[in-house]
């Protein structure tokens, strides 16, 4: 199959405008990248081990609790049922993913979800809040180097995970909550941000008080989603919403 | 394989399902009710506070203090400046506070 150079120029320049987004999380999950790597062989992983985790399951949080977990006597679906838990979030992520999609071959899209995490999902959403649409290329320039980063983090915390100097000093251990700050206040401009912060907010503290870890990622996600879908729909929408059904013809 | 290596691999079929199953579910429905519709873009919002909110709640005074001036560097600038901002209030922080 011969590409057109113009087309893969267009590919290239579509790429590396997704790899420059991505660069600075490809810094700031670097740390949890390393300390993953780390943990999991302190943990009783192989190094071997800690590498497939990250390459295969490729979400940062899920998988410091499956780790976190291995290292005591747990029973095994219960660990997997954990990591299910803390990424049930993706579910929303794929929904909303897949509407932005709709213009991409099947398999493109596959790959795509296979990219799905946090910083992917939300670079996506601001761009399509920008009113721009979401290119095949631009996306795997943004999730493809940020992947293979996060691989070869594993590795090269497993190796050195030891060398690691103060990590607290450092503030290495408290980078992911900032950064998490930073995308949250991102999407301060959508409709009922702040009632869905409190909400969620009050909620995960709670159920981390009372239910306990990883739970408070589903239940405080739950009661946000749910408040915003619980306030009076607006006429505009009502009206958009019986448009389409009457358009097409309904089912 | 090893024990390990089979939980790591359900895992990550797992994983993948989130991944590809909001969509496929979804997409079985030709339209979105608008109350979905306010409830999907009500996630991130939802999702990112929940995974604040620990770290918030058993914060240190300088951990604390680096969030507060993570969420107003937000306001205004990129992710960047939040990052580097919040990183070093929580150095000097540290440093300051212990």
């Amino acid at each position: 199959m011969s590409v057109a150079p113009s087309a893969r120029r267009a590919f290239a320049s579509q790429f590396w405008r997704g790899t420059r987004r991505g660069i600075p999380v490809i810094v700031a999950s670097a740390p949890f990248g390393v300390l993953f790597g780390a943990l999991a062989v302190q943990n009783g992983f192989t190094v071997g081990e800690a590498v497939m985790m990250s390459a295969t399951v490729f979400a940062g949080a899920s998988q410091m609790v499956g780790i976190e977990l291995f290292g005591k006597a747990i029973p095994a679906w219960m660990i997997v049922l954990s990591v299910f838990a803390v990424n049930f979030r993706h579910v929303l992520y794929s929904a909303s993913f897949g509407r932005r999609t709709g213009h991409w071959s099947g398999w493109q899209r596959a790959l795509g979800f296979f990219f799905l995490a946090d910083p992917q999902y939300a670079e996506t959403e601001r761009m399509a809040e920008a009113g721009e649409t979401i290119g095949f290329a631009w996306y795997l320039g943004i999730g493809l180097p940020m992947y293979l980063v996060w691989v070869l983090d594993a590795w090269l915390g497993a190796l050195f995970g030891r060398l690691i100097p103060d990590t607290h000093a450092l503030g290495l251990d408290f980078l992911l909550p900032i950064y998490f700050v930073g995308l949250l206040m991102g999407f301060r401009r959508r409709p009922l941000w702040l009632p869905v912060v409190i909400a969620s907010g009050a909620a995960a503290m709670v159920a981390h008080l009372y239910v306990g870890s990883p739970w408070h990622v589903s239940i405080g996600a739950l009661a946000g989603v749910m408040l915003a879908a619980a306030m009076p729909v607006g006429k505009e929408a009502r009206d958009a919403y019986a448009a389409s059904g009457d358009a097409t013809g309904g089912r | 394989m090893s024990e390990i290596g089979w939980i790591v691999l359900a895992a990550a079929v797992m994983t993948y399902l989130t991944r590809a199953g909001g969509h496929l579910v979804l997409s079985r429905f030709r339209r979105i009710h608008p109350r979905v519709e306010a409830g999907l873009n009500a996630v991130p919002a939802a999702v990112f506070t929940t995974l604040v909110a620990p770290a918030a709640m058993n914060a240190s005074p300088a951990e604390a203090l680096a969030l507060v001036v993570a969420a107003l560097l937000g306001l205004r600038g990129g992710m960047f400046s939040v990052f580097l901002g919040g990183g070093l209030v929580l150095i000097a922080g540290r440093y300051l506070l212990g």
